[in-house]
C-alpha cells in the first residue's frame, strides 16, 4: 500500500511541477487576499486575533483551490479508471492525494506566511517561532485529510466547483477555530504561547479522527 | 474448454434507464467475443462491467472465475483495458506513464522497453503524451493495457486512429495471435466478425441479431 501511495504521490508532484496549476494559483490567491485586507481594513498592520483570523481564513480559502484541482488529472485524463484497473488498495489513493495536498499547502505557506507578515502583521514573525510551524503542520494534516475526502466526493459530480467549498469549509471550521486560537497569542505584541497545548491537542484530535474517518469511507466514494 | 466469461441475463441500469438487459453469452478461454451495435447500444457499458468498473444490477456475471461484483477485486491483475480514453497523463511522457502503471502493477521495468519497441514508440517515448499524435497515443494505450500480460483483453475500438501498419504492428499484442481471451468492440463489422469466435449484437442495451437492422 505504501509503495503504491508513493508511486501515485510522485506522479501527482511531477504533474504539478510541470503544469503549475495548483500551487502558484493558491499562492497568488493568498497574496491577493492579503492585499485586499490591507486596503479593505485600511490598516498597515494587524496583531492578535484579527491577524490570526485573517491568516487562517485566507489559507483555508486558498486550500479550496488546491482541493478543487486535486483530482483534475484523474477526472480529465481517465486516471481513476487506470487506478481502479490496477491491483492497488484504494486507501493508497487517499494517502497519496492527502500527502500531495499536504505538500501543496506547505509550499503555499512558505511564501504566503512571509508575505502576510510583510503586508499585514504588526509584531513580525520573530515571536511566533517555533510554535507557528507546529500549528501550520497540524492544520495542514487536517486540511489534507478532509480535502482529499471532499475532492474524491466531488470528482465525479458536475457541480464540483460548488460542492468543494460547500462541503469543505464547514468541515474545516474546527481547524479554523483551533489554528486561529493557537496562533492568536503568537501574533500579539507581547507574544507568548498561551493555551497553546489545549488548541494543539484539539487539532491533533481532529487530525486523527478525520484521517481514520477518511480511510474508512474513501473506498465507498469510488464505487460507481 | 472452460469459459473465461459467462454472462446470464446481465442487467445494468443508469438511474431509470436500462443500459444493458438480458445479456447472456459465454466466451471460451482464448476466444474472442465481438460486440457489435450502434452508438449508445451499451457496448462500452458491457466492457466496463466486465472490467469491474461498473456493478451489474441483475443477472450473473463470471469473469475469469470471479463472480461480479463480489469478487471483482480479483480482476485488476488479469484484465487489460483499452477504452475511449487512453488512461495516460498528458503531462507525462510515454515512458513515465508506463513506469507509473508498471509500478502499480508490480511489473519489472525491462517490460517497458520491450513494449515501447513492440509498439514502435521507442523513439518518442520521452516526449510528453500531449505532444504525440492520436495514433501514437493509441499505441501507448495498448502498451499500457498489456503491460502486466493480462489473460483477458477488453478492447473498445482498439484500432481507432491507427494506420494499417500500426494495426499490424500491434497484432501480436492485442490480436487473435496474442492468445488472450478478448472482448472486442468495433464498428468494423466484417473485420470484427472475421476474428471472433462468438458474436453479440446489442441494440438499446438488449441482445439483437447481427444483421443490417442492428444499426438502424
Amino acid at each position: 500500500m505504501i509503495a503504491a501511495a508513493r508511486t501515485i504521490l510522485r506522479k501527482d508532484l511531477l504533474i504539478e511541477l510541470r503544469t503549475k496549476e495548483s500551487v502558484p494559483a493558491m499562492v497568488l490567491f493568498s497574496i491577493t487576499v492579503y492585499v485586499l485586507f490591507h486596503f479593505g481594513l485600511d490598516r498597515d498592520s494587524l496583531d492578535g486575533e484579527l491577524a490570526s483570523g485573517v491568516l487562517w481564513v485566507t489559507l483555508l480559502l486558498a486550500a479550496v483551490i488546491g482541493v478543487s484541482r486535486l483530482f483534475a488529472a484523474e477526472r480529465e485524463q481517465g486516471g481513476i479508471d487506470g487506478l481502479l484497473l490496477a491491483p492497488v488498495d484504494r486507501t493508497a489513493l487517499f494517502v497519496a492525494k492527502a500527502a500531495a495536498l499536504f505538500v501543496f499547502l506547505t509550499a503555499v505557506e512558505l511564501v504566503a506566511v512571509p508575505a502576510f507578515a510583510l503586508l499585514l502583521l504588526g509584531p513580525g514573525l520573530g515571536g511566533a517561532f517555533p510554535e507557528l510551524p507546529v500549528v501550520l503542520l497540524l492544520g495542514n494534516v487536517g486540511v489534507a485529510a478532509v480535502g482529499a475526502l471532499v475532492a474524491a466526493l466531488a470528482a465525479e459530480t458536475r457541480a464540483r466547483e460548488l460542492i468543494v467549498p460547500l462541503l469543505l469549509l464547514p468541515l474545516l471550521v474546527p481547524v479554523l477555530i483551533a489554528c486561529a486560537q493557537a496562533t492568536e497569542p503568537l501574533f500579539r505584541q507581547d507574544a507568548g504561547p498561551e493555551d497553546l497545548g489545549r488548541w494543539l491537542g484539539l487539532l491533533s484530535l481532529y487530525d486523527v479522527v478525520f484521517v481514520l474517518l477518511s480511510v474508512a469511507v474513501f473506498d465507498f466514494l469510488l464505487e460507481d | 474448454m472452460e469459459a473465461a466469461i459467462e454472462l446470464d441475463n446481465l442487467e445494468r441500469l443508469f438511474g431509470e434507464r436500462v443500459a444493458l438487459a438480458g445479456v447472456t453469452v459465454s466466451v471460451p478461454t482464448g476466444g474472442t467475443l465481438a460486440v457489435l451495435g450502434g452508438n449508445g447500444a451499451g457496448k462500452t457499458t458491457l466492457l466496463r462491467v466486465l472490467a469491474g468498473l461498473l456493478r451489474p444490477h441483475g443477472g450473473t456475471a463470471r469473469v475469469l472465475g470471479a463472480s461480479l461484483p463480489d469478487e471483482r477485486w480479483k480482476l485488476p491483475a488479469q484484465v487489460g483495458y483499452v477504452g475511449h480514453e487512453p488512461l495516460l497523463y498528458r503531462e507525462l511522457s510515454g515512458r513515465e506513464n508506463l513506469c507509473y502503471h508498471a509500478a502499480l502493477h508490480d511489473v519489472q521495468p525491462s517490460r517497458i522497453d520491450e513494449l515501447l519497441v513492440a509498439t514502435g514508440v521507442a523513439d518518442r517515448a520521452d516526449e510528453p503524451v500531449r505532444d504525440l499524435s492520436k495514433g501514437l497515443v493509441q499505441r501507448l494505450a495498448v502498451a499500457r493495457a498489456v503491460l502486466h500480460d493480462p489473460p483477458l483483453l477488453l478492447l473498445d475500438e482498439p484500432r481507432a486512429n491507427l494506420d494499417p501498419a500500426a494495426a499490424e504492428l500491434l497484432e501480436p499484442l492485442i490480436g487473435r495471435s496474442s492468445g488472450r481471451t478478448r472482448v472486442l468492440v468495433s464498428h468494423d463489422v466484417q473485420g470484427a466478425l472475421a476474428e471472433s469466435d462468438v458474436e453479440l449484437g446489442l441494440k438499446a442495451g438488449r441482445p439483437a441479431p447481427v444483421d443490417a437492422e442492428l444499426y438502424r
